[in-house]
């Protein structure tokens, strides 16, 4: 589904992925939020489900990312008006918030910036502040494919640097995740680790949520441990958290039913 | 991330979630049991991964297909009955009636015959290149063509491709560039990192290596944008709602693996040219020796070739490694590694000394296979491209004279002993 931003140029459009559903009013929303130098099929196997068990899904393209035209947000506080912006556009009253990583301090500084919005907010694969160290920044500058494949050495949990053909057959994670970034234009994958990095409003965030919270932490992840989610959980008032085995930052892909499952659970419930 | 001899052994096989087993098992089954009616129903919708019908997917050639995924650099694969079935596959997922290709002239046999001959029948007709006259891809493109498609070394006189530049040409036309690795594999070539979209292999030859399973593999870059400007319109199969899916879109459903997406869900469901969990499994048990097979197969290629060179009865040697190959600049910079071990000579005789030379090898086998352990033989003109005209056999390279040979991992002292004897046979047949 291709929108029309009131803040953007005419002809910029933004785009979400609706599991190829039309909108229907009588049903929930679920809005899904990707991380850096990513876009909607991160959530393939977690989305179409929604989308076709009575909920409208909005997996959206963030400017500059997929499909949907930029300029390019410099800032999470930007990205979270840019959302809010999609869902008034969709003529969205309430949904649930999906974000991964970025896109889960986006779909954080949103719940706190507009709570009208949100009815639940789900951080997967977070940590508040987003440490993002100078060395993956330079590269990410200087040297696009250094970075992307530090992203992916720090991404994958061990096992799924090895195979995951029971989860997703014929497909190979280190190379699907490799080739998702390098479909980025030049530029987008630093703009995004630097606007994660320069994001310093996430307790403060945290601590003005009033609906419920779910923290869903991969066990094996290197890019944002679970131990650096310690902080935001203990801001959140109303939250739970769920911690996959065997999983690293790119949960929604290498253990697609479990995050399925955790999402489900907490959207429903 | 992995190195290449370690994901020859390792990608895509962890010990079995159930018994433990190390080595990959075979999963002798058609079908796999559903949790629930639900899981049944999002299974078959795509709102999960996972198995349900060995035509679409199984245990076995998941792993076969994630292995050789990772040795490619590509996003995934999909395993099929023979390399033909790879190339078949790829075509009809790509296009329909009123297409057309750009395709290298120096093809193996059975694919020229596929886009000369079957393909016209079906409405997509291809035109044929010299592979290394780059005026000649452009030249060639028409606003119906989808796809350009060559072999990293043109089989059987070895001629390259300027990958990248091709690749570049095709990608200005708004179509992504193909290319047949058989004779070269992973070892040799990773031909994603030039520029190529698609790659597939017979598995059959040097990837299996002990010549016993027909197999083929299409593996995928997921660099081609489906939804560019133009590919937009080039590939509606892949950029607008399929009926037979729940109007799936397959480049909005997947980024980066639509086109092997649409393979699975579309090819592989309706055409139905499957690989047998068996057959995966072996081609499997080659792929962990790749590369240590190949090193041994480079090296005795070189030993032979020095030999022949300094032959008084062996007139033009087609091997691009030899400085006299017109395409030896490219091979340096394309094969660092060594560029195959199937080859072809020019005999500097008549036909029937031609098969007095094959007719006395006792090692070389005389068959139409290629990438086995064993050496192996073959007269061109009257095999496997026997089907070609004068003028399409003359422009891929070959005479009525010419050898092709396939170097095995035998000792290369008794291959060169093999050689000579036969030279010497051939040599005293009257002229």
């Amino acid at each position: 589904m291709k929108f029309t931003l009131n803040n953007a140029s005419a002809d910029a459009r933004a785009y979400a992925y609706t599991g190829s559903r039309e909108f229907n009013a009588a049903h929930r929303t679920a809005v899904f939020i990707h991380g850096a130098a990513n876009d909607h099929s991160v959530w393939a196997l977690q989305s179409r489900y929604f989308a076709w068990h009575g909920w409208n899904v909005l997996a959206v393209d963030l400017p500059g990312h997929g499909q949907s035209d930029g300029p390019l947000c410099t800032s999470i506080d930007a990205l979270a008006d840019w959302v809010a912006a999609l869902l008034d556009a969709a003529q969205v009253e309430t949904a649930v918030l999906i974000g991964h990583s970025m896109g889960s301090l986006t779909a954080l500084e949103l719940t706190a910036r507009r709570p009208d919005l949100v009815s639940k907010l789900a951080l997967v694969g977070s940590a508040v502040p987003m440490a993002v160290g100078d060395v993956l920044l330079d590269a990410a500058l200087n040297d696009e494919e250094k970075a992307r494949r530090m992203i992916v050495d720090w991404s994958l949990a061990p096992n799924s640097h090895i195979g995951n053909n029971h989860k997703v057959p014929g497909t190979w994670l280190p190379g699907s995740s490799l080739a998702l970034m390098r479909r980025m234009a030049k530029g987008v994958l630093h703009n995004d680790l630097a606007a994660c990095k320069a994001y310093v409003n996430g307790l403060s965030a945290a601590a003005s949520v009033r609906c419920p919270a779910l923290v869903l932490m991969g066990e094996r992840d290197l890019m944002t441990a679970p131990k650096a989610a310690l902080g935001v959980i203990a801001a959140l008032q109303s939250v739970r958290t769920e911690t996959i085995s065997d999983a690293g930052h790119n949960m929604t892909l290498e253990a697609p039913d479990v995050t399925l499952a955790a999402l489900w659970r907490f959207a429903n419930e | 991330m992995f190195e290449l001899d370690t994901l020859s052994v390792h990608a895509g096989a962890r010990p079995d979630p159930t018994t433990g087993a190390r080595a990959t098992p075979i999963y002798q089954t058609t079908s796999f049991v559903f949790e629930d009616s639900d899981h049944a129903a999002a299974l078959f919708n795509m709102e999960r991964a996972g198995h349900v019908y060995s035509r679409l997917s199984n245990p076995t050639n998941a792993v076969l297909e994630e292995r050789i995924a990772a040795l490619e650099g590509g996003v995934g694969a999909i395993s099929v009955a023979s390399g033909q079935a790879a190339l078949h596959l790829a075509i009809v997922t790509l296009m329909g009636a009123g297409s057309h290709i750009v395709a290298s002239r120096a093809l193996y046999g059975g694919s020229h015959n596929l886009l000369d001959y079957t393909l016209p029948r079906f409405g997509i007709n291809t035109t044929f290149v010299d592979p290394g006259d780059l005026d000649a891809w452009r030249a060639a493109v028409r606003p119906e063509t989808r796809l350009f498609f060559g072999e990293t070394l043109g089989n059987p006189g070895n001629l390259l491709i300027d990958i990248e530049k091709v690749a570049e040409i095709a990608h200005t036309a708004g179509v992504p560039l193909m290319l047949d690795s058989t004779l070269t594999t992973p070892y040799l070539i990773r031909p994603f990192e030039h520029g190529a979209d698609i790659v597939f292999h017979s598995a059959t030859k040097f990837l299996q290596g002990h010549g016993v399973v027909i197999g083929g593999l299409l593996v995928d870059s997921g660099q081609f944008d489906w939804l560019g400007e133009l590919a937009r319109k080039n590939f509606p199969t892949l950029s607008e709602p399929y009926r037979g899916f729940h109007d799936m879109v397959f480049a909005e459903e997947s980024s980066t693996a639509a086109f092997l997406l649409r393979c699975r869900r579309e090819g592989l469901r309706d055409f139905g040219a499957c690989m047998a969990a068996a057959t995966a499994w072996q081609i499997l048990q080659g792929i962990e020796t790749l590369p240590v097979r190949m090193e041994r197969h480079i090296s005795n290629t070189r030993k032979v070739l020095d030999f022949l060179r300094s032959h008084a009865f062996v007139g033009a040697i087609h091997h691009p490694e030899l400085p006299e190959h017109r395409d030896h600049n490219l091979a340096k910079k394309y094969f660092p590694k060594g560029a195959s071990a199937v080859f072809a000579f020019d005999l500097k005789g008549t036909r029937a000394q031609g098969r007095a030379f094959i007719d006395n090898l006792r090692l070389f086998s005389h068959l139409a296979n290629v990438g086995d352990a064993r050496s192996l033989v073959i007269h061109p003109a009257s095999t496997t491209h026997s089907r070609m005209s004068a003028e399409a056999l003359l422009a891929a390279g070959i005479t009525e004279g010419t050898i092709r040979l396939s170097i095995g991992l035998e000792d290369a002292k008794d291959l060169i002993e093999d050689l000579t004897r036969a030279l010497k046979a051939a040599e005293r047949v009257q002229q």
